[in-house]
């Protein structure tokens, strides 16, 4: 045998992983332990509490060795964290609809001073009406401001991408925080079976810490953080724009190490998940449904049995939805003549989902006209199922012969 | 695929039940996925679950509408509940009730019922009505989709609130023994 038949990462067999059953909170909080922060603190809120619970289990049974900061609120978790950033510190915590607001102002603030701090979302609607289960408007409702959103379909996604999330937000390149964001109720306490990363090839995925110091705070280094710029005077205006500029290329140069290290991920581990956009039967496929987060289990249930009675339909799914993925977008947009888009949130502006809203933007670069239709299901803990999928489809097959109709289609209305 | 729904009230542990099957299941190397119903988690209020196992991967992650097998480990919810909505036909029905066959209402989709004095076991083992363990070992001894060494080691590993392991493997395996399984005949009219 010659070297040159040695297996590489490439075709190296994944460690044997060992199988469990959880919920996926809990898999958040094993996939936060793997990755090693050194700081987490936390506030509990329906339906991230579990998560947050199962992280303190974890620290308080020797399994996690991190400091947990249990503070008064959700403003307080993140300030704390921003402060465990600054000193140089690996730092997480996990939020979601209400508890999500009352961050709004450290969170617009982390972004910008380029804190690669991880948060769960664990989605839930917005208040009010009064409601306490799943839904996507909490995370929706903060997609401008500058963190990197990801969206997980599975437990074991969840688990996979918590970890990589750490290494996406800490690459020198990106340096931005990062959502991961996992369907309240559905996937935050669906238990299902999913495999255990060994921590030592964890380790060896994560390697070793590597802080950008241009954003820490350090004794032998001083320096000022977060200066006071903008005005109409003197570098003010410049200077501003010099940090929107870096948030932007952060948020650009983010697409390609999604892509990375969900490659590297796949080599050490063997389990493969697209990272911007995942095409599901699409060859050959006429029209498509659009589908993000947990809903697409069912919606892939429904294309194959509308592939079996003949149907020419296939299924896109986002999974990085800040930054927009639009060039990898745009590919699978090509291949199709109609497109059915189904939000799990509202998009008041346009009266529309927001997903469907943002792929409007896409369709326009592809240069020609693509009926579409918008579709808002799974609101407030609602189910979306096989059945409703199959409206979609059915709905999205008319478009190219029949007027696309001007509102949204809301698939619970009648349940 | 087989889809089991659970009902039962706040605190009986129908939640930790589908959970627990599910973690059974995959000990026999099957996919298993639970899920629960969301509503506000009070004690007794009625509670359902939903539990999906087959040989190969699950992808949906819903509610279940059409059951195989219904779980009910309260003897008082069908009073309030309709637990049978859905219910494929020749479906199973594993109820928890000190009363014989004739006694119990059973829908016309059912084919198959495992009735268990889940009850009264579940007062002598652990002095309060908590059944869960003791419908799990009944459900196996029904339909015999779960083996009850499996369930025994999903108990195991199994973090317990309320009672000690010891008592549930009791409850498991009394609830699995002291079930009468009964096949529904059904004539058609000539």
């Amino acid at each position: 045998m010659t070297t040159a038949t040695l297996a590489t990462p490439n075709q190296a067999k994944p460690a044997k992983q060992k199988v469990i059953l959880c919920e996926g909170n809990e898999a958040a909080a094993l996939g936060v332990a793997l990755a090693r922060p050194d700081m987490v603190a936390v506030y509990p809120i329906t339906p991230q509490s579990s998560l947050v619970e199962h992280v303190a289990k974890l620290i308080a049974d020797g399994r996690m060795d991190a400091d947990i900061v249990d503070a008064e609120g959700e403003h307080s978790v993140l300030s704390v964290l921003q402060g465990a950033a600054l000193a140089g510190a690996r730092t997480y915590t996990a939020t979601c609809g209400p508890g999500l607001a009352f961050m709004f102002e450290p969170y617009f603030r982390t972004s910008g001073m380029r804190l690669p701090i991880v948060m769960s979302i664990v989605t839930r609607d917005g208040i009010t009406p009064q409601s306490v289960w799943g839904g996507h408007q909490d995370a929706m409702t903060v997609r401008e401001v500058g963190w990197v959103q990801v969206y997980c379909e599975t437990v074991q996604e969840v688990l996979d991408t918590t970890i990589m999330a750490f290494k996406i937000a800490e690459h020198h390149d990106v340096m931005l925080p990062v959502n991961v964001c996992l369907d309240g109720n559905y996937l935050s306490y669906g238990t299902s079976r999913v495999e255990l990363p060994d921590q030592a090839e964890v380790d060896a995925f994560m390697g070793v810490k590597d802080v950008n110091w241009h954003v820490a705070l350090d004794p032998l280094r001083p320096m000022a953080v977060d200066p006071l710029t903008g005005g109409s005077g003197g570098k003010g205006p410049s200077t501003f724009v010099r940090y929107r500029k870096g948030q932007c290329r952060g948020m650009q140069n983010s697409l390609r190490v999604i892509e990375e290290v969900h490659e590297e991920w796949a080599q050490r581990f063997g389990r493969r998940f697209a990272p911007l956009v995942e095409e599901y039967r699409m060859d050959g496929a006429d029209y498509a449904i659009m589908t993000l987060g947990s809903m697409t289990g069912a919606a892939k249930d429904a294309i194959d049995e509308a592939r079996d009675a003949g149907k020419r339909v296939g299924l896109i799914k986002i999974k990085t939805f800040s930054p927009f993925p639009v060039e990898a977008l745009l590919k699978s947009l090509a291949k199709v003549q109609a497109l059915g888009v189904v939000d799990r949130s509202v998009g008041f502006r346009w009266n529309c989902g927001p997903m469907y809203q943002e792929t409007m933007g896409v369709l326009y670069r592809l240069g020609r006209h693509v009926p579409s239709m918008s579709f808002i299901g799974g609101l407030a803990g609602a189910d979306i199922t096989v059945g409703h999928f199959h409206r979609v489809i059915e709905a999205t097959e008319k478009l190219p012969s029949s007027p696309a109709p001007s509102e949204p289609v809301w698939l619970n209305e009648k349940d | 695929m087989y889809e089991v729904r659970f009902h039962g009230r706040g605190g009986q542990g129908a939640v930790t039940a589908a959970s627990m099957l599910a973690s059974a299941l995959l000990e026999e190397g099957k996919y298993a996925v639970s899920i629960p119903s969301f509503g506000f988690e009070r004690r007794g209020a009625p509670v359902v679950s939903f539990l999906r196992c087959s040989d190969r991967e699950i992808r949906q992650l819903t509610n279940i509408y059409t059951p195989d097998c219904l779980i009910c480990v309260d003897p008082t919810l069908a009073k309030s509940v309709d637990i049978f909505s859905g219910l494929k036909p020749g479906g199973t029905l594993v109820q928890a009730t000190h009363k014989p066959l004739a006694e119990v209402v059973i829908a016309d989709t059912v084919g198959v019922v495992g009735l268990c004095d889940a009850i009264g076991i579940a007062l002598e083992v652990f002095k309060r009505p908590i059944t869960n363990t003791i419908m799990l070992g009944a459900f196996a001894k029904t339909t015999g989709v779960v083996s009850l060494e499996a369930l025994k080691r999903s108990l195991e590993e199994s973090d317990f609130r309320d009672a000690g392991l010891a008592q549930n493997l009791i409850a498991l395996e009394r609830g699995y023994n002291e079930t009468t399984v009964h096949t529904i005949e059904r004539r058609v009219a000539a």
